[in-house]
């Protein structure tokens, strides 16, 4: 059980593609004009991570090493492909919304990294935690960074569920009265700031556990050295 | 020597013929099974586009039945040949739509969905995609405001071609202060799909009432 948990901590918190591994920033960036579209990518992204990982753990064995990355490859984008044509059949709006960025998520380099790192390396079953985990971490800092754009940029919060999640999800939509809007972070440089801001707040806190982890223990080395 | 070099060659071959037959078939199947849903919402996001410009009430045949293939014209433009959707009641045209190009948007194409009355007349306009900047250019987007609805019933008898600018052109039309290529753009794009189905009237509305 502990390896579970470990597996789901790695990838929510300690090795987060978005923030720590700043794996795949072209999505992340790109992509988070709003909340809706940062966790619809994110989501999208951990499907395909879970069943990537899921596909090749099981056959890792007859993939001489040669071809290996051919056949990762071709597993993740026959996947891709796989999501993308449910999401145009599920959800016409969506897909426009997502755009380009669906079919980019097969040279998305987290995909074809955890493949190669992990589900080479392990069986099934961790090897579709460890995916879906990677791709939680990175919804998490997608729908974050999303959010944040959204708020400051345009003062809604989840404009365009209703694409996601039918009509009657609008009520969830939340507007800020008055508010003029902050162009700058809709507009490319406010991804960066915004990612930037979340990077530093994440690596702020871990600062902040380590200095207390050391004072308690009574080491004073440990504390300075930022987690990379 | 040579020959195990050969064989796991073949292996090797072998094996990634096997996982791309496999993963072919998977998405033969998939690619079957959401054809119909695909085509189905296709149908309907294109027909709700329609519906913003041309109510149903306007015509009683399928818009996305009747059409008309008209090739590259630059006061279009298009650079392939687009369809032209045909309203009509009781088999008289009664409307067209059709796709425009309008190049010279603040940055690259703004495609217009626009209908014309036989009479000459817009019924409504709307912008299919842009990439004008977002809180400056994109007003002329109806999810961002009700600018474009200002070409609702406009003609070229209404307003003469000379007025076909935006105001700070000394035109007709309204603009925002900080964007004013875009709707320039636009504004000139419709002029020309005007301009268009006046001269074509004979083959757009071919099928239109007697009394135009």
């Amino acid at each position: 059980m502990g390896m579970y948990q470990d597996i789901l901590k790695n990838g929510v918190w300690k090795q987060n593609t978005g923030v720590v591994q700043l794996l795949g920033l072209c999505p992340t960036l790109a992509v988070t004009t709003s909340a809706v579209n940062g966790l619809s990518l994110g989501l999208a992204t951990a499907i395909v991570m879970a069943g990537a990982n899921g596909s090749v753990s099981p056959v890792r064995r007859f993939v001489p090493a040669e071809i290996r990355v051919p056949v990762f490859i071709l597993v993740i984008a026959a996947l891709v492909t796989i999501i993308d044509l449910s999401i145009h059949a599920g959800s016409k709006p969506l897909y426009d919304a997502l755009g380009i960025f669906i079919p980019l998520i097969v040279v998305n380099c987290i995909v074809l990294a955890r493949v190669e790192s992990f589900a080479a390396k392990n069986t099934s079953l961790p090897s579709m935690l460890d995916g879906f985990s990677m791709g939680l971490g990175l919804t998490l800092v997608l729908g974050l960074l999303g959010g944040v754009r959204e708020v400051v940029g345009k003062g809604t919060l989840f404009s365009g569920i209703d694409l996601a999640l039918g009509a009657s999800a609008k009520q969830f939509m939340m507007t800020i009265p008055d508010y003029q809007g902050f162009l700058l972070a809709v507009l490319p440089p406010g991804a960066f700031l915004g990612l930037a801001m979340l990077i530093a707040g994440r690596n702020w806190f871990e600062l902040r556990k380590l200095n207390r982890q050391a004072a308690s223990s009574g080491e004073n080395t440990a504390g300075l050295k930022p987690n990379l | 020597m040579a020959s195990t070099l050969l064989k796991h060659a073949l292996k090797t071959a072998a094996t990634l013929i096997a996982f791309a037959l496999i993963w072919t078939l998977l998405l033969a199947l998939v690619h079957k099974s959401t054809e119909a849903p695909i085509a189905v919402s296709e149908a309907e996001a294109r027909l709700s586009l329609f519906r913003q410009i041309l109510p149903d009430t306007m015509h009683d045949n399928d818009l996305l039945k009747n059409i008309l293939k008209v090739p590259p014209n630059p006061q279009l433009g298009n650079k392939e040949p687009i369809d032209i959707n045909i309203a009509k009641i009781n088999n008289k045209t009664v409307a067209i739509i059709l796709e425009v190009i309008a190049p010279d948007g603040y940055s690259g194409n703004i495609e217009l969905l626009i209908a014309i009355r036989a009479d000459g007349t817009l019924s409504g306009v709307r912008v299919l995609a842009h990439k004008e900047t977002p809180g400056l250019g994109d007003y002329i987007d109806v999810v961002r405001g009700n600018w474009i609805k200002h070409f609702d019933n406009e003609s070229l008898i209404k307003t003469p071609p000379t007025l076909w600018k935006v105001k700070k052109d000394s035109g007709k039309f309204d603009y925002m202060a900080g964007a004013t290529i875009t709707p320039r753009a636009v504004v000139k794009a419709v002029f020309k799909a005007l301009t268009y189905a006046k001269e074509n009237q004979a083959m757009l509305f071919a099928d239109a009432s007697a009394s135009h």
